[in-house]
């Protein structure tokens, strides 16, 4: 960062018009764990139109700054959602969906979803509901443009701060799996 | 003399990217019109590079992925510099329609380097499609870039722009079909559909771009503008005159000749999305025949009704 710490532009400023451009233009990762998918392509076709925001879908996470946790999350589909968070590069945020990923939802007493995503990965903004319709999914984008326009959206500094922590309780989740599979 | 020789040359080779930048942008809010979408605004391509340039990580796959990048840019950059601009041409020498189509490969050649190094399976799938379409659109366009050497007797790019001032190319019977086939072929160069095969998002994970991200791809897409401009240019400057209207050499007819330039392209290009957004995409076989076919017997038909033009 030689270039830009105080000789040129002072770091501030160049973070802020980092921020600009990032709001302004967020692609998602193409990646659905559970319901919420199907309340995608209303949000992207010509009834909402998130394109309008400069948002749209991406094929692959190297590509990405936003991860969209829409519904559920399986303990085996946390391993990839993992993967695929660690793939993405920073500035990246993490929206999720519904009510599962908050506290379990309707599978709160189920034997293989996880109840608490931030637990596991630093969720930026989450969307209510079971399932949220399309005009709350366009409000929580809102939400994370404005967040990211205060420089509140600091999810990913989190995920690096408290990187063992995380990892810890990813690995609980993960090994709890491994004994209930060589249980049975 | 070099100095300014050198200063106009970046001038050209920056204004020519910062059109493909915009391009990109109008090009996504035509898709969205064709959609009955409202679309992003048309700056919206800068805004993506700022993005990418300035994300905080990123991620090399080693040296060779790093000067891939490099290597494209530089090819497209003299491809730039050999097409001349509204009818200005910045360096060209007799013979230079060659050059530029072995210019035309470098790009491709280091974007599959890069792909290459990245690692990726659908890296490589993307790369193995992407060499399979420049062997099936350069034989057609080939065929049509020969039967207008024929025609004026020259294979220089800036000689067949000037001799196009009278009448440009496109209003000679054979070389609307040559501008048919060339127009197909260039559809397959700007990789919009239905040749879109190399960087299928669905299919391949976008292809060789699946392991860029951060300042690597705002790099690729910078590279991606000015192959938007380098190919429409090319087809300007081959059929439609170049887009010169005034030969006086005063400062009134530089601008204007820029003017119909942006035009002539923007026309060009807003075709080519026309077409993209009305097809589905071919399969990479069906691609080659496509080109091997059927493309190539028009522009033999056309070369040869060229050549009884000339003779008789
Ligand atoms: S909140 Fe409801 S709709 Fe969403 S994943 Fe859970 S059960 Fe499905």
């Amino acid at each position: 960062m030689g270039l830009f710490d105080g000789d040129i532009m002072k770091y501030e400023d160049w973070n802020k018009i980092s921020r600009i451009a990032s709001r302004k233009s967020l692609w998602m990762v193409h990646f659905c764990t559970g319901c919420g998918a199907i309340e995608l392509p209303p949000v992207m076709t010509s009834r909402y139109d998130m394109e309008r925001f400069g948002m749209g879908p991406m094929a692959t996470p190297r590509q990405a700054d936003v991860l969209l946790i829409t519904g559920y999350l399986t303990v085996k589909t946390l391993k990839r959602v993992v993967n695929v968070y660690e793939q993405m590069q920073s500035p990246k945020y993490v929206i999720s969906f519904g009510s599962c990923p908050i506290n379990g939802g309707m599978y709160w007493d189920s034997y293989n979803t996880v109840k608490r995503l931030d637990r596991y990965l630093p969720v930026d903004v989450y969307v209510g509901g079971c399932m949220p319709r399309p005009e709350g999914v366009m409000n929580a984008f809102l939400e994370l443009m404005k967040l990211i326009d205060e420089g509140k959206a600091r999810g990913w500094e989190k995920y690096q701060k408290y990187y063992e922590q995380y990892k810890r309780n990813q690995k609980m989740a993960f090994n709890f799996e491994r004994e209930k599979d060589e249980g049975a | 003399m070099v100095v300014e020789k050198i200063a106009v040359i970046a001038l050209y080779t920056t204004i020519a990217m910062f059109v493909g930048i915009l391009f990109m942008g109008v090009g996504r809010k035509i898709v969205a019109r064709v959609h009955n979408r409202v679309g992003p605004p048309v700056y919206q391509g800068f805004i993506d590079i700022a993005k990418l340039l300035t994300k905080k990580t990123n991620i090399s796959h080693g040296w060779i992925y790093d000067l891939a990048l490099l290597f494209s840019m530089t090819g497209i950059m003299l491809t730039i510099l050999f097409l001349p601009i509204g009818g200005v041409k910045l360096l060209s020498m007799e013979g230079d329609a060659f050059l530029v189509l072995y210019l035309l490969a470098i790009p491709a050649l280091g974007f599959a380097l890069g792909a290459g190094a990245s690692g990726n399976p659908n890296a490589a799938i993307g790369v193995m499609r992407a060499l399979v379409m420049m062997l099936s659109y350069e034989l057609p366009f080939v065929i049509t870039l020969i039967a207008l050497m024929i025609y004026y007797d020259t294979s220089s790019i800036a000689q067949i722009v000037e001799m196009q001032h009278a009448k440009w190319a496109i209003m000679i019977p054979p070389f609307v079909l040559a501008a048919a086939v060339a127009d197909m072929a260039l559809q397959g160069m700007l990789m919009e559909a239905p040749f879109d095969i190399p960087t299928a998002p669905h299919e391949i994970a976008s292809g060789p771009m699946a392991e860029f991200g951060g300042k690597h791809l705002g790099a690729l897409m910078i590279y991606k503008a000015g192959t938007i401009v380098a190919y429409t240019t090319l087809f300007v400057d081959l059929f439609l005159g170049g887009g010169v209207v005034m030969h006086d050499g005063s400062v009134l007819a530089y601008l204007a000749n820029f003017a119909v330039w942006f035009i002539l392209i923007f026309l060009v290009f807003t075709l080519s999305l026309l077409i993209n957004t009305s097809f589905p995409r071919f399969r990479i076989e069906q691609a080659f025949k496509f080109y091997w076919k059927y493309e190539a017997l028009l522009a033999f038909i056309s070369l040869i009704w060229v050549y009884l033009m000339v003779i008789s």
